[in-house]
């Protein structure tokens, strides 16, 4: 057994977390950083943060994932890291010349409490960033929330640190798509612009994290949202924030600074979230929804009534980001099935009352928790089996363990490839998760026949 | 002065004008420093190289691919033990980035046994914590460790704010392993700590070998007792090794620390010989096994059939039986063939391509061999962390400074054990085994076993390898996951010598013939003509379509 010390006796635990459901804020702001056009992220703190944020992104997206480190030494840590801020910024113009550098922090500089933006004017007043170019900065500390708050902070410091209003409508619509694949970003775009809409869309990773192999290695890939685009957001007719925790900060701080009117909603997973959204996006913009969007969503449908006998009644185990998990679990349930273990590592109140809302009509027990673990997922398993288990890679260890079926889902996924390819999020991006689905929980049933009921057609 | 390896690549390139190219974008002050960190090797009759700068910190922003104190400390040295619950304390990031994501394979013998090699354990520091202190969720944490799992033993990782809030995580170990009963103890290896992920061993090598090594008298049965030190069975090969050793008779009393266990390390004072594979991570504990217990230690290397054979050789020498001897030449002549057979093989498609090994602090050398085997030159090859003793050899041990940014790495005091110091050979054996050719306690470095003119950079960035691809245009680059793709994406395989990329074992004969195979398929995939679409090579028409 790969988890052979997790067994059904559940201790209430306040200070040992095993397992975690998340990580740490600065790779979520290293994440959204590498959706601007031509933009180095670094890292402010010792260097071992920026060397594992980076080794992780890339495992997940098999790409290049470039960032830069102030490599705090001892010295720094007890007076500061002012000098090697500065000394950062003058190489990395030298040596790499990018258009802007997104500064995060760390733990150690947050706790030390170097002041980021002060550091930045001096490197400005000391002639060390080039004219023409930008320094930006979000202050993530990974003592709190998680990487998806990490994400958020570092959308909305690129919302408000570029913003430039110039009373001039741009006649574009904001979009801040949230934590999700380079694939889904792309997806997002392609439905706004389906429904005749002009988005600014950030951070946008397509073409970045999921770019082509071409022979020649570009350090700053054609993707990214352009620093134009992120000045002229404050010209926007409006934002639209998708997901709650990583994206409403955003435009929250958008509207509140230049008056662009901001609806915040569900990510678009599944079918009830993605109508919400194209629903909202023609309401907002005064447009009708083409007939194209209409089919995909009778595409998605037909799929669901076609194989609804594999879904219903069948219960899941769901562990993830808890903008993912609240629209997903809305979808399994729209399939009658039911999700009954819900962990986020990521603390927060409202995703427990979502989620138990969600669930309310549910003929079974729910158990939920956000700031969990995966070890109490799996013993929640072992109490009460589940028919699948939707997790990151982690949870291989998990569905090996208890035989399960399993879709990977979420971040980080280490050991599969597609998921920074092909969306999950609106009405195609269901048809593939309802594909992956299907695929574990048909294979499933095809090694469990007996010979004489292994089915041809199914 | 040999210019052999020009030769091969063209005549034009000249080291020192790529040296001086690597430099030319840097600002002046990190230009002058790098240019000590960059060194066109020139090895002189008697076996010396030139010094070169290691073991210094790292230029901010330069994009350096090292990473902390911590991943050495918890991630390299005492992750792969299977049977210790390891707490990290801090935020949660530390903890999850090293969950898992180092190939130390583990192998119990049954469902019994411990193995927490799948967990990661963390107090997950919140705000609160850096505020008030977290001594005290850590004393609970380490409490509901013991509850839910019930260890032989707990440790305890600090990672950053822990040292600059004022947590001891010593204190609350001791005062834990008073009320539980169990061996646990604390390690301050804090990332900001030294200037890479050295300082981390040093932290984790003087912390196992004072809180666990010696605690267990038992002896071994074998007549041969050796310990493997810096071996960490990445895809298995500490495995593959063990293969060999046992059939050649030879018994692993530990191994630091590859599919290791408490109760390994707590006796490994009971072995006879230390061989050491990763000189830069674990020769510390060897120093101070030879000083208190009198194991003496040599240099080994497994990564290569030849290097293989040799320090089986090795090994059978100290122990000066000529039954053992025999065994080892026995097992040696059935293995080598097998080998020869791919290698031969191999050898026929790789012959003269180039590499380069960007790669920790020991790989970087190693694996030099094995390209050798196969007829590849090694044009460029450097350490992340390394010190100048990996670099150029012990032997310049006694001029290493330490500055002001490693200063604070603790040293220990170690002494003789009144009781259990038991020197294993006597004076006069070992001067003879050493007029035999046998070296202790010596490690001759990677610099002198290169060729001439090749370029040695020490902590390589990101900026520097780009330029050598472009100049050199090698065929192969070794280095690790975060070079990976950028490499690839300039069209040139790149293989990952820290993660195998999943493969392996590498080490040992199986791990030989495994690596020349994954090298020929590399260097040879078809994929690398594809990439340019056949609209873009021929993108003149010649002649008009006529559709009718």
């Amino acid at each position: 057994m790969l988890l052979r010390h997790t067994n059904k006796d559940i201790k209430i635990r306040k200070a040992l977390t095993v397992n975690p459901a998340k990580t740490c804020q600065p790779i979520g702001a290293m994440y959204a950083a590498l959706g601007v056009h031509n933009c180095l992220p670094h890292s402010h703190g010792s260097q071992g943060c920026c060397a594992y944020h980076r080794s992780a992104l890339t495992r997940h997206f098999r790409e290049p994932v470039m960032a830069a480190t102030s490599s705090f030494t001892e010295g720094s840590s007890v007076f500061g890291g002012q000098a090697n801020l500065i000394q950062a910024i003058d190489t990395i113009f030298n040596a790499y010349d990018p258009d802007v550098i997104a500064v995060h922090t760390t733990c150690l500089s947050e706790t030390i409490g170097d002041d980021v933006s002060q550091i930045v004017n001096k490197a400005l007043a000391d002639g060390k960033i080039p004219p023409g170019k930008r320094v930006i900065h979000a202050s993530t500390p990974s003592y709190v929330g998680s990487h998806v708050t990490g994400f958020a902070t570092m959308a909305k410091s690129m919302a408000i640190q570029f913003a430039e209003k110039t009373g001039e409508s741009n006649g574009c619509f904001n979009i801040v798509p949230g934590y999700v694949e380079p694939s889904d970003m792309a997806e997002i775009k392609r439905m706004v612009m389906e429904l005749g809409i002009k988005p600014i869309m950030w951070p946008d990773t397509s073409n970045v994290l999921n770019g082509p192999q071409t022979g020649k290695y570009k350090m700053f890939p054609s993707g990214g949202v352009t620093t134009d685009e992120l000045k002229s957001s404050a010209d926007s007719l409006g934002s639209i924030a998708l997901g709650e925790l990583a994206s409403a900060d955003a435009v929250r701080a958008l509207d509140s600074l230049h008056r662009v009117p901001c609806q915040v909603l569900d990510l678009p997973i599944g079918l009830l979230a993605t109508d919400r959204f194209i629903d909202a996006l023609r309401t907002v913009a005064g447009v009708s929804v083409p007939e194209t969007v209409n089919t995909e969503r009778g595409q998605l449908i037909d799929v669901i009534t076609d194989m609804h006998q594999y879904f219903y009644g069948k219960k899941v185990a769901l562990v993830g980001d808890p903008d993912h998990l609240i629209p997903l679990t809305e979808f399994l349930v729209s399939l009658d099935m039911k999700p009954c273990h819900i962990v986020t590592g990521t603390p927060g109140k409202s995703f427990e009352r979502r989620i138990n809302e969600i669930t309310a009509g549910l003929d079974c027990k729910v158990n939920v928790k956000a700031g969990g673990d995966m070890y109490l997922l799996h013993q929640w398993i072992k109490n009460e089996p589940v028919d699948l288990l939707l997790a990151n890679t982690y949870g291989k260890y998990i569905a090996r363990d208890e035989d399960l079926p399993f879709v990977r889902y979420g971040f980080p996924i280490l050991d599969r490839v597609g998921h920074s390819y092909f969306p999950t999020t609106c009405y195609k991006g269901g048809i593939r998760l309802l594909e992956k689905m299907l695929d574990v929980l048909l294979e499933r049933q095809d090694r469990d026949a007996p010979e004489e009921s292994f089915e041809l057609v199914m | 002065m040999s210019v052999e390896i020009l030769d091969d690549i063209g005549p034009a390139i000249d080291p020192a004008e790529v040296k001086k190219e690597l430099l030319e974008k840097y600002p002046a002050k990190v230009a002058r420093k790098r240019s000590k960190q960059i060194q066109i090797n020139r090895i002189d009759e008697e076996g010396n190289v030139a010094p070169i700068g290691a073991n210094v910190r790292t230029v901010p922003g330069i994009i350096t691919q090292r990473g902390c104190t911590y991943a050495g400390c918890k991630g390299v040295i005492l992750g792969p033990t299977r049977d210790i619950v390891n707490i990290t304390h801090g935020p949660i990031g530390c903890g999850f980035y090293s969950w898992l994501t180092r190939r130390n394979q583990t192998r119990t013998t049954g469902d019994q046994e411990d193995n927490f090699m799948t967990y990661c354990f963390s107090t997950d520091m919140q705000d609160e914590d850096i505020v008030f202190g977290g001594e005290k969720k850590l004393k609970a944490a380490i409490q509901e460790a013991y509850d839910n799992f019930k260890p032989k033993a707990i440790s305890i990782f600090s990672t950053c704010p822990v040292g600059l809030i004022g947590d001891d995580v010593h204190s609350v170990a001791r005062e834990m392993k008073e009320k539980l009963g169990i061996n646990i103890f604390g390690f301050s290896c804090e990332g900001y700590r030294g200037v890479s992920q050295s300082a981390g061993h040093h932290i984790a090598n003087n912390g196992i070998f004072k809180h666990v090594v010696g605690k267990n008298d038992d002896i071994m049965e074998a007549e041969y007792k050796i310990n493997l030190l810096g071996e960490y069975n990445i895809g298995g090969d500490g495995f593959e090794i063990d293969r060999i050793l046992n059939k050649c008779g030879i018994g692993v009393v530990s191994t630091f620390s590859g599919n290791s266990t408490y109760d390994q390390f707590a006796n490994s004072h009971t072995a006879d010989l230390n061989a050491v594979m990763c000189h830069r991570s674990i020769n510390y504990v060897a120093d101070m096994l030879e000083i208190k217990y009198g194991i003496p230690w040599i240099k080994i290397n497994f990564i290569g059939a030849k290097a293989t054979a040799k320090s089986l050789r090795k090994i059978a020498q100290y122990f000066e039986d000529p039954k053992l001897t025999k065994r080892v030449e026995e097992v040696i002549e059935e293995e080598l063939p097998g080998v020869e057979a791919v290698r031969e093989e191999v050898k026929s498609r790789c012959e003269g391509k180039l590499a380069m090994l960007f790669v920790g602090g020991s790989r970087a050398h190693h694996y030099q061999e094995l390209f050798k085997e196969i007829g590849m030159k090694i044009v460029s090859a450097g350490y992340e962390f390394a010190h100048r003793d990996d670099y150029e050899g012990r032997k310049v041990i006694p001029d290493i400074k330490i500055d002001a940014d490693s200063r604070n790495i603790e040293e220990i005091e170690v002494n003789k054990d009144e009781e259990k110091y038991n020197p294993r050979k006597t004076d006069a054996q070992m001067e003879n085994l050493e007029k035999e050719g046998l070296t202790f306690k010596d490690y001759k470095g990677m610099m002198p076993e290169m060729d001439q003119n090749a370029l040695v950079i020490d902590d390589v960035s990101q900026f520097e390898t780009e330029k050598l691809l472009e100049i050199y245009k090698p065929d192969i680059y070794c280095a690790g996951i975060k070079e990976k793709y950028a490499i690839q994406k300039s069209g040139i395989p790149m293989k990952q010598l820290h993660s195998y990329d999943s493969g392996g074992p590498y080490a040992g004969f199986n791990g030989a013939m495994n690596f020349y195979k994954e090298i020929d398929r590399m260097v040879n995939s078809q994929i690398w003509n594809f990439f340019q679409p056949p609209w873009q090579k021929n993108p003149e028409l010649s002649a008009k379509f006529v559709w009718e």
